[in-house]
């Protein structure tokens, strides 16, 4: 079903934290709303290729 | 963001920026070294780790072999012009890229080569041909996944320093459109409170009568 190992998601933590958190400073100087902005972009990241993959999932379950 | 000479105010804090170009030049050659410059410890600090982390360890992932610098048939390396972002950390691939350029001759590297620095950033031997098992098949050979994973590591940490840089030279970037709504709903009473707005707030108070 999937091709890679499910360890191989760990790369995914140390980027989405980083590229948060720049994102989020690059927008903002208060660390509360850098925090809080990184926490909604993580989210939003997570969720849109969480969506990808269940549709991929779907499709592969399909064809 | 309110201008008044290199002064912004934003998120009712007045920032200094400083000479503009030397704080981006620092915010290249050092992550987060710009915002030092210009007195932004926290975001400097957050800029040097995160950036700087995230260069280290896909540098690691790769085995030391996913900077360098090459521009010859077969070995494109365009991945490097985005690793480059993070400055100072990617400038030995040049330097060994250069000395791997004088050793080849008609696309190979010539014999008794040696790369500076124990192969510290060192382009593959040449030549480097696709499905031939060159220096590049056996760095993906060596290192699998984490070969191709350091790539990316190290181009997104360049990526990420192009923001930083722009940070560093004009201050935050404006709140996307999609998130001002919500902010303008959220600081409404706040804002009619207070007679002195930063720029961002004003920018989603107009975004907010454009959308009407």
């Amino acid at each position: 079903m999937i091709s890679i190992g499910p360890t191989y998601l760990l790369y995914y933590v140390p980027l989405i934290v980083s590229i948060s958190l720049v994102f989020g400073a690059t927008r903002h100087e208060d660390t509360q709303t850098i925090l809080k902005h990184a926490f909604y972009t993580a989210r939003w990241v997570t969720g849109f290729m969480f969506v990808i993959f269940i549709v991929l999932l779907m499709l592969n379950w399909m064809l | 963001m309110s201008n008044s000479g290199t002064v912004i105010q934003v998120d009712d804090q007045k920032i200094d920026l400083k000479n503009r170009r030397l704080a981006a030049f620092l915010a290249w050659l050092l992550p987060g070294a710009g915002h030092y410059y210009q007195g932004r410890h926290t975001k400097g600090s957050l800029y040097l780790v995160c950036i700087l982390t995230t260069w280290i360890v896909g540098f690691a992932l790769g085995g030391g072999h996913v900077v360098y610098a090459s521009w010859q048939p077969g070995d494109k390396r365009w991945h490097y012009f985005l690793q480059a972002g993070v400055g100072a950390a990617a400038l030995p691939a040049l330097v060994q890229g250069n000395h791997m350029r004088k050793a080849t001759e008609n696309g190979r590297t010539r014999p008794g080569y040696q790369p500076l620095w124990g192969g510290f950033m060192a382009p593959p031997y040449r030549p480097v041909v696709e499905d031939h098992p060159d220096e590049i098949a056996a760095w993906y050979a060596q290192y699998g996944a984490g070969y191709e994973m350091g790539t990316w590591y190290t181009m997104i940490a360049g990526l990420l320093n192009i923001l930083v840089i722009y940070d560093a030279y004009s201050g935050p970037l404006s709140v996307p459109i999609s998130g001002r709504k919500k902010k303008d709903d959220e600081d409404e009473p706040a804002e009619a409170a207070s007679g002195d707005q930063a720029d961002t707030k004003v920018a989603s108070t107009n975004g907010a009568e454009a959308n009407a």
